[in-house]
């Protein structure tokens, strides 16, 4: 059932479809407002395959964000190589869309200008584009909410929002740094299951950072446990329940199985969630 | 409900407004003082009256309200212009801001006199001393506002490799706004001031020039008259900017302005 695998990550697709996303012994140190030298990441390698749904677990401060961001191209890491379909990652791609801890909606633009900016920076086609993000804001299901303005929204479908904007140049990555953080917990329950068929739906690749182990768990099909200081990869899971996954999932003995393990690797350093 | 709460409270402020009229024009006249140092109510409306039947509130006003105007919006586009150089480029900062900053603590009032000789005893020396003084609140407010603009969106333009001009556009100048029209809303308060200053140190028009002619001749209630003219003004000024922001910054999370 769960399968810690060794690092690096051994598994490779078939070498005529490229990974998604390719990291070799990745490290990323910067200097702290402190003038001390930080390990944000030490060494760190695993890989994405297309079209899979790839959870970070870690607790805060283990580098699971900064991670992100040098996927993103946000941050650029000191040491290894990161790579995008093949190609090293130089800077932010097109090809990706990335959901924040927050919703980042800019409160003077209506819900469906908001789910367009993406559109607007890259200049595509501005009818196709318009068209692209009624589906996208379908697919969220927030059709109806087109015209209203982000204050009318609760939480929850301001992260939605945030989902469409993230989808509606096409990109084939999908990054989510702790999306669903801010949420209350049956909400979030929710938008874990939204997100599943979201992510069926658009045939993207996803990378899911959080900080609870159920919803790793949950969504992914696999799962990277990061512990900190220095942020490492402690092992990275196959979760093997079947899809599509509803909450009573959650109930079951592989679920909870799942759950044991990645507790007990992060406890193994210490650490309690 | 709002509107009967609102219509309640004008009612008791023009209430406990004309009970202190009313206390004023009695203490004048039960302690006798003299006109020349503290006028009735009546009598500053009967100068009122006075001023405005022969047309010369009428210009006067006209003539500052002008020149405030023109040293506001002059102000205003300098403001916001110099301001986004400064927020945008490092070096415009280095090499600009500590001269802004050097200007900002000399009080502007005191250049007045070597503007009138520069610019003369016209209108431009008006304007200039207007926009001069208007300047710097809405200088620091368009730099602060364009500075104010949260990490995660300036990461959301990146992340889609935006220019400059479309971060500015899209995201920095919508942001910085609110705190634009709380720096304009300052400004145009402050042009009224530096209009009447101009015009004390030299003039031949304005309603700073007819204040100084009728404290000259104490005749005071002339001089409340002006007063009163010069309060109006600055009001109507306030409220026009407080009207443009609530339409501008509709989606308004910061109430930048304080509402009359």
């Amino acid at each position: 059932m769960t399968r810690s695998t060794a690092l690096p990550d051994p598994r490779r697709a078939s070498p005529d479809v490229p990974l998604a996303i390719e990291i070799n012994n990745l490290s990323m140190r910067y200097t702290a407002a402190s003038g001390d030298s930080v390990l944000a990441v030490d060494d760190v390698s695993f890989s994405v395959r297309q079209k899979e749904f790839l959870c970070v677990v870690g607790t805060s401060g283990c580098g699971k964000t900064t991670l992100l961001r040098i996927i993103a191209g946000l941050a650029k890491h000191t040491a290894g190589s990161a790579m995008l379909r093949g190609q090293p990652i130089a800077g932010p791609s097109a090809d990706v869309g990335i959901v924040f801890q927050g919703a980042v909606l800019l409160p003077w633009r209506t819900v469906l200008e908001n789910v367009m900016i993406p559109a607007i920076v890259l200049r595509l086609d501005r009818k196709r584009s318009l068209q692209r993000a009624h589906d996208m804001l379908a697919l969220v299901g927030l059709a109806d909410f087109a015209n209203a303005y982000p204050k009318e929204l609760s939480g929850g479908m301001q992260q939605r929002v945030s989902i469409a904007r993230a989808l509606v140049h096409n990109p084939t990555l999908l990054l989510m740094d702790e999306p669903f953080g801010a949420l209350d917990a049956m909400t979030r329950e929710t938008m874990n299951l939204e997100l599943q068929r979201i992510a069926r739906d658009a045939e993207t690749t996803v990378v899911f950072i959080t900080h609870s182990i159920q919803e790793a768990v949950f969504l992914g099909d696999r799962v990277v446990v990061m512990t900190p200081r220095p942020g490492r990869i402690a092992a990275v899971l196959d979760i093997d329940l079947p899809r599509p996954r509803d909450l009573d999932v959650m109930a079951t003995e592989p679920f909870g199985h799942h759950v044991r393990s990645i507790r007990t690797l992060l406890n193994a350093r210490g650490l309690t969630h | 409900m709002m509107m009967r709460a609102l219509r309640s409270n004008r009612l008791q402020l023009a209430a406990f407004t004309v009970v202190l009229l009313g206390l004023w024009q009695m203490g004048v006249e039960v302690l006798a003082i003299p006109p020349y140092l503290l006028p009735a109510p009546s009598s500053i409306a009967v100068s009122l009256y006075g001023g405005f039947a022969d047309g010369l509130f009428i210009r006067s006003f006209f003539i500052t309200f002008l020149e405030a105007v023109a040293g506001f919006l002059l102000a205003a586009v300098a403001g916001v212009v110099v301001g986004t150089l400064i927020a945008q480029f490092r070096i415009v900062e280095r090499l600009v801001y500590p001269y802004v900053v050097a200007l900002q603590s000399v009080p502007k009032v005191a250049i007045a006199p070597l503007v009138i000789v520069w610019f003369g005893y016209g209108f431009s020396s008006k304007i200039v001393v207007s926009a001069t003084i208007a300047f710097f609140p809405v200088l620091v407010n368009v730099i602060v506002g364009l500075k104010s603009v949260e990490q995660d969106k300036l990461d959301l333009m990146r992340s889609l490799n935006a220019s400059r001009l479309q971060t500015m556009r899209l995201v920095q100048f919508p942001t910085a706004l609110p705190f634009i029209f709380a720096g304009l809303d300052v400004a145009v308060v402050f042009s009224v001031l530096g209009a009447i200053v101009a015009e004390f140190v030299g003039s031949q028009s304005g309603l700073g020039n007819l204040l100084l002619t009728f404290n000259a001749n104490l005749d005071i209630s002339a001089v409340f008259a002006c007063l009163i003219l010069l309060g109006a003004m600055g009001m109507v000024l306030h409220l026009a900017i407080y009207h443009l922001q609530r339409r501008v910054v509709f989606w308004g999370q910061a109430d930048s302005t304080t509402r009359f």
